[in-house]
C-alpha cells in the first residue's frame, strides 16, 4: 500500500508537488498521469526516500518514509526515471550487487534472480556491460532490479518510455501479472498505457491532484461519452433529422472525411434511435461506433484548466 | 552480506574494471620509487630505513587521492544512480562508509605493492622493521584522512573536476599549515596560541611523527577524528541535498 498525506515539495519559490494526498491499495495499478513537469517524478522520489518532503509525508506498507525510511525502502521496488544503472558493470554484476546490498537470503534470492532474468529476457546479455546495452535493454535491467526482491509495492517512473511496441507489450504483461497482490504506482504521459494497465488514474498538473478516478469514470466525463459516430455515403442529408432525435444535443460532421458524430444530452442513450433513423433513411453505412469517451480530451480539459480550478 | 560491505565490494571492483586503478597504481609505484631514490637521497644518507620513502607520501597523496575520490559521489549525482542508491534500504552513513572503505582499501593495496622497496632496504642493510611498519600504518592513516576529505568534497558537487580541485586545495592547506617555514613566516602576525593550534590540525605534523616510527596515541586519535569528522560532514551534506 502507498499512502501520501499532504505531500509537498518546493524547489525555492516553485512548488513542484502541492499537498498531494493519494492512496494506492494492493491489487491496484494506479497511473500517475500528468503533463511533463507536473510533479510526477518529484512525488515518486519522495515516496522512494530520495528526496525529503518539504511538508507532509508518505507511507509505504504503513512505514513512514520520514520515520522508518529503511523499512519503507525494503517494501519498495523502484524504477527511477530513465532507469539509471552503473554503466561499467555487467548485468549480472549489477543485479548481484542489488541482491547483496538488500541483504537477501541467498538461496531464495538466487532462485528469484534466475526467474527475473528469464521473465525480462535478459539471459543473453547477462555478461554484457550495461553501458553497451540499448535503451530498451537498459530499461529492462532497471525493471529487473526493481522486482528482484519481490516487493509488495512497486513504483515505476515511465516504465515503457523508449521501448518498441513489442517490448512495451511485454512490460505491460509483466506489470499485469504482478498486479494481483501488489500495489503498483506507475507514472506515464501515455494515455494508451492507462487503458492497457491501470485500474485507477490520478491526474496531476502543477503538482496538484486534479482527478482521481477509474479510466471509465474519466471517459464518462468526455463529451464523446455515449456519442455515436458513423461514416456513410451522402450523410449530409440526415444531419437535421439526427438533430431532431430526442436526447441528441448536437451533430458534428468532420469536414475532412465526412464522419458524423452525434452527441447525446448527458446520460441519454441514443444509439438505438440513431440506428433506427439511419435504417429508415436507407443510407449506406460503412461503419458505426458507440464512443466510450476520449481520455485525451478529458486529460486536456483537466490539465489545462486555470490554476485553482477543480475538475 | 551487510549493505556496507556490498557497497565496498562494488566500488572496489569498480576501480578495477576501468583503467583508473591500473593507471593509479603504476603512477603511484613509479613516483614512490622515483621520489625515494632520486629526490629523497635514499642512498646518500647511508641509513637503512624508509624515511625518504614515507616523507614523499603526503605529496603523492595530495595529487593522487583526489583523483580516486573525485567520482565517488559527484559521478553518482551526475549519472542519476544516486537516486537508485538512495532508494535502496541503505542509510546514508552506510553508503558513505562503504565507499570510503573501498577507496581506503584500494590505497592499502597500493601500499602493499610497494613492498619491494622494503625488501630492498632489508637486503641492503639491517633496518628497524618496527619503525617501517609504523611508517606504513601512518601512511595508510594519512591516506584515510585525505580520502575522507575527498569524500566530503565529492558530495558537494556533481562536477568531478571541482571535487578534485577542492580536495587538493583543502589537503594542501592542511599539509602546509604544519610546515615549519609557514609557521615561522606567520610568527609575527598570528598569536602564538593560534600557531600552536595550526600545528596541531596539520596533517603534516602528525604524518611526520608517524613516519619517524612513533605510533603516538595522539596522532592516531588525530587521524581517526579527522576521518570521522569529514565522513560525518559528508553524511550531513548528502542529507541536506535531499531537502534542497
Amino acid at each position: 500500500m502507498i499512502e501520501t498525506e499532504r505531500l509537498t515539495r518546493c524547489y525555492g519559490p516553485l512548488t513542484a508537488v502541492d499537498s498531494l494526498t493519494l492512496r494506492a491499495e494492493p491489487g491496484q495499478v494506479v497511473g500517475l498521469l500528468g503533463p511533463n513537469g507536473a510533479g510526477k517524478s518529484t512525488a515518486m522520489r519522495m515516496i522512494a526516500g530520495f528526496l525529503t518532503p518539504t511538508s507532509g509525508t508518505a507511507r509505504v506498507c504503513g512505514h513512514d518514509v520520514r520515520k522508518e525510511p529503511l523499512a519503507a525502502k525494503r517494501a519498495l521496488g523502484y524504477l527511477p526515471e530513465g532507469a539509471p544503472s552503473y554503466g561499467e558493470m555487467t548485468v549480472r554484476e549489477f543485479l548481484d550487487f542489488m541482491v547483496r546490498v538488500r541483504g537477501l537470503d541467498s538461496d531464495v534470492a538466487y532462485r528469484r534472480f534466475d526467474e527475473v532474468v528469464m521473465r525480462l529476457e535478459l539471459e543473453e546479455v547477462l555478461e554484457q556491460t550495461i553501458g553497451t546495452l540499448s535503451k530498451g535493454l537498459r530499461r529492462r535491467v532497471g525493471l529487473a532490479q526493481a522486482i528482484l526482491h519481490d516487493p509488495p509495492v512497486l513504483m515505476l517512473d515511465e516504465p515503457t518510455d523508449g521501448l518498441d511496441p513489442n517490448q512495451k507489450h511485454s512490460v505491460r504483461m509483466l506489470i499485469d501479472a504482478m498486479a494481483r497482490e501488489r500495489t503498483i504506482l506507475i507514472s506515464t504521459h501515455l494515455l494508451e498505457e492507462v487503458h492497457a494497465l491501470c485500474n485507477r488514474v490520478a491526474i496531476i498538473a502543477n503538482g496538484k491532484l486534479l482527478a482521481d478516478a477509474t479510466p471509465a469514470e474519466l471517459e464518462a466525463r468526455s463529451r464523446y461519452h455515449g456519442a455515436v459516430s458513423f461514416s456513410a455515403q451522402g450523410s449530409g442529408v440526415s444531419r437535421e433529422m439526427l438533430a431532431r432525435i430526442p436526447g441528441v444535443s448536437m451533430v458534428e460532421v468532420d469536414p475532412l472525411d465526412g464522419r458524423v458524430t452525434v452527441f447525446p444530452k448527458p446520460g441519454q442513450p441514443i444509439l438505438e434511435d440513431v440506428q433506427t433513423l439511419l435504417r429508415t433513411q436507407n443510407l449506406e453505412i460503412s461503419e458505426i461506433q458507440l464512443e466510450r469517451g476520449r481520455l485525451d480530451e478529458v486529460f486536456r480539459q483537466i490539465t489545462t484548466l486555470p490554476r485553482g480550478g477543480h475538475a | 552480506m551487510s549493505p556496507v560491505l556490498a557497497i565496498t565490494r562494488r566500488e572496489l571492483s569498480g576501480y578495477f574494471v576501468t583503467p583508473v586503478a591500473y593507471v593509479f597504481m603504476v603512477i603511484f609505484l613509479v613516483m614512490a620509487g622515483f621520489l625515494t631514490f632520486y629526490t629523497g637521497d635514499f642512498y646518500d644518507r647511508g641509513l637503512a630505513d624508509l624515511q625518504p620513502f614515507f616523507d614523499m607520501h603526503p605529496w603523492l597523496y595530495l595529487v593522487l587521492v583526489p583523483a580516486v575520490t573525485m567520482p565517488m559521489w559527484a559521478e553518482e549525482r551526475a549519472s542519476g544512480t544516486l537516486e537508485l542508491l538512495f532508494s535502496l534500504p541503505v542509510s546514508i552513513s552506510q553508503a558513505v562508509l562503504g565507499k570510503f572503505l573501498a577507496a581506503w582499501g584500494f590505497i592499502g593495496i597500493c601500499l602493499v605493492l610497494t613492498l619491494p622497496i622494503w625488501i630492498t632496504v632489508n637486503y641492503l642493510g639491517d633496518p628497524d622493521n618496527g619503525v617501517i611498519l609504523a611508517g606504513y600504518v601512518g601512511s595508510w592513516l594519512m591516506a584515510g584522512a585525505f580520502i575522507a576529505i575527498g569524500t566530503c568534497m565529492s558530495t558537494l558537487t556533481r562536477s568531478q573536476i571541482v571535487a578534485f580541485i577542492l580536495t587538493a586545495s583543502v589537503c594542501f592547506v592542511l599539509l602546509l599549515v604544519g610546515q615549519p617555514q609557514v609557521l615561522d613566516f606567520l610568527q609575527d602576525t598570528v598569536p602564538p596560541k593560534l600557531i600552536g593550534a595550526m600545528g596541531q590540525v596539520s596533517l603534516f605534523r602528525h604524518a611526520n611523527a608517524i613516519a619517524r616510527g612513533v605510533l603516538d596515541l595522539r596522532d592516531l586519535v588525530y587521524f581517526f577524528a579527522t576521518i570521522v569528522a569529514w565522513l560525518g560532514a559528508s553524511v550531513v551534506v548528502l542529507d541536506l541535498k535531499r531537502t534542497r
